[in-house]
């Protein structure tokens, strides 16, 4: 399959994964490893900076897994570039997952306080991964501003809902010289299998692993279901078609 | 000032009785079918007639509990700063009434409590005091405030009501959250339960979440005092309060406690008593109509029933918490507030939410938000 980068970065995974709501650090550490995903997102609201040794990030510690540290907490442009400074001191990484969302209630995305972080977050060379709506043309003007990918969301966040946005998905997809990543609802494989299918460069799933009932088998079944996907956009799938074609009503004159 | 008084005063604490005695078997079945539930479906599964849907009401709040805040519980530690106190409030240790020794601690004494409460592994503290705007007032919050910002990530209090404005230094000084319990929603009662002094302005406290929203406030938590009155009415104003605040101050999180009148210090109550199988329905109500608030679970409940709620739809609880200033090593025997009933250490309660397949999380904020 074709590889797959971003910023420069090569990826064998195009599943990424989230590291909240598992019920602990080493049944989260297990299923992060069958996932065999290479990037991992990390809150950085809960990581001890102090202690020297934090119980999550020392989980996280295999020489394939990247981390993504992620600004959630933030409600504006201001605060997410301060954590993102704070994140790339703390965690080595000049990557950033952007996560600003003033309703604690759903977690949407703001998209103008988002625009405005990337804005400034290119311009002091961070690697900015956006989580948004799916927005075709907030997408491209954060192409404008410099970001490395775009992260739109299939449905809100943590509700396992699958791909609600599948029409905007195809039109950011269709038109994206950055990398799409689906981000936000994918709540079983199929979902999953889909957005690979349509074209996404990637997905990044949490609650469905981090909340299954057995998150270890979760990871692999995501890690399958997201190769297979990747595997048949590549492999131009067969159109779908309604009905069967008999006669040619309307050109059949042409060979009369 | 356009605040939650008005949406209160369309209501009749009469009519909301009887209308959540009225529900039905079906209002309780169409509530636990529907896919986001109202203020109706609320009462109804809240009302008496919900009693044999608890298993389903169990099965569904654990769900939604873990699809929004996954197999985690938050940990935090109340720090008592004070029990001075100029209300008289007929149900509480800290009463004026009681001629108890007073005290309010010193920064040397805050800094030694708080050094004893972070070696437990706490990165989360509620502060808490009585009502002495003398002596403890906004100043003294905030230097309590500056003294603890460097030890611990995510700070709360739970004091009297303040002015918008205060809140709004508090804020800046780097208060996450307010907690503020309108203890009853039943205006008579509440000027009975509290007779004298600035508590008794009911208005006052019922328009404080108000103030502390309008001062951009991160989370603000609220709750009634289980006990003072018939709990399915004053929760169903409670969850009214919730609702608006929520669509008004859409910016803010919210937290629901539960706390249930625990005896005290010259303490005379009784009459309305909610049973442990009534708290866990209206908890598990509480999280079927709104997803996204945090339950905080604290000492008052004893050691098994706390166990127990781990899985109900708790996000937050407090442990090895001491609830008379000083009480973790300033002066361990001053009078407290409440009796607890979860005496476990931190690092005990720890290991039970572990052994239930929950993460304790220690830290899920930081200071530069």
């Amino acid at each position: 399959m074709k590889q797959f980068s971003i910023a420069g970065k090569i990826f064998q995974s195009r599943l990424f994964v989230g590291t909240g709501k598992f019920g602990s650090s080493a049944e989260m550490e297990e299923a992060i490893l069958t996932s065999e995903t290479e990037l991992v997102t990390v809150a950085l609201k809960r990581v001890d900076l102090e202690t020297d040794i934090d119980l999550q990030l020392s989980h996280l510690q295999h020489p394939h897994i990247n981390l993504l540290p992620n600004t959630s907490g933030a409600r504006n442009a201001k605060e997410a570039i301060l954590a993102a400074q704070l994140a790339r001191e703390a965690l080595e990484t000049n990557w950033v997952k952007l996560e600003i969302h003033p309703d604690p209630k759903y977690l949407m995305p703001d998209p103008i306080e988002t625009l405005k972080a990337t804005e400034e977050l290119a311009k002091l060379n961070f690697v900015v991964l956006p989580y948004i709506h799916a927005d075709p043309v907030l997408c491209k003007r954060l192409e404008d501003a410099g970001t490395a990918a775009v992260m739109p969301l299939g449905s809100p966040i943590g509700s396992n809902k699958g791909l609600k946005t599948f029409d905007f998905l195809q039109i950011i997809i269709e038109q994206s010289n950055v990398a799409v990543i689906v981000d936000a609802g994918i709540g079983s494989p199929s979902d999953a299998a889909l957005a690979m299918e349509m074209g996404a460069d990637a997905v990044l799933v949490n609650t469905a692993i981090a909340v299954a009932g057995n998150p270890i088998q979760m990871g692999k079944a995501f890690k399958l279901a997201v190769q297979a996907g990747r595997m048949a956009f590549e492999s131009k799938l067969a159109n779908k078609v309604s009905n069967a074609i008999a006669s040619s009503p309307l050109t059949e004159f042409l060979y009369a | 000032m356009h605040s939650f008084k008005d949406i209160f005063e369309q209501y009749s604490w009469n009519d909301v009785q009887q209308s959540i005695h009225r529900k039905t078997a079906r209002d309780v079945e169409a509530a636990l079918s529907a896919s986001r539930r109202t203020l109706e479906d609320f009462k109804a599964l809240i009302s008496p007639v919900a009693a044999p849907y608890i298993e389903q009401m169990a099965q569904l709040s654990h769900q939604l509990t873990q699809k929004r805040f996954g197999k985690t519980i938050q940990l935090f530690a109340p720090l008592y700063l004070s029990n001075e106190c100029n209300n008289i409030c007929t149900y509480c240790g800290f009463s004026l009434e009681h001629k108890i020794k007073r005290k309010t601690l010193s920064a040397a004494e805050i800094l030694q409590e708080i050094n004893v409460i972070k070696q437990h592994g706490f990165n989360h503290i509620l502060l808490v005091t009585g009502e002495a705007n003398h002596t403890v007032h906004v100043d003294y919050f905030i230097n309590a405030i500056h003294l603890i910002k460097p030890h611990f990530s995510n700070i709360s209090i739970e004091v009297q009501p303040l002015e918008q404005e205060e809140y709004e230094q508090l804020q800046r000084t780097g208060l996450h959250s307010v907690l503020v319990y309108q203890e009853t929603y039943h205006k008579d009662k509440y000027k009975h339960y509290h007779p004298k002094g600035k508590k008794s302005n009911f208005h006052y406290r019922l328009e404080t979440p108000d103030r502390i929203g309008k001062a951009g406030m991160h989370k603000i938590g609220l709750g009634v005092l289980l006990g003072l009155e018939d709990w399915r009415t004053d929760t169903f104003f409670c969850a009214l309060h919730l609702d608006y605040l929520q669509k008004k101050y859409w910016q803010t999180k919210y937290s629901i406690s539960f706390p249930r009148i625990r005896p005290a210090e010259g303490v005379d109550i009784s009459g309305f008593n909610i049973t442990d199988k009534e708290l866990v329905q209206l908890i598990c109500a509480y999280r079927l109509f709104n997803e996204e608030v945090e339950i905080s679970i604290s000492t008052r409940e004893p050691e098994t029933f706390r166990n127990h709620l781990i899985k109900l739809g708790t996000t937050t609880m407090s442990a090895g918490s001491k609830t008379n200033p000083g009480g973790y090593s300033v002066d361990e025997n001053s009078l407290e507030q409440f009796e607890i009933s979860d005496d476990r250490s931190a690092e005990e309660v720890a290991a039970v939410i572990a052994a239930n397949g929950y993460q304790p999380v220690w830290k899920d904020w930081d200071k530069v938000f």
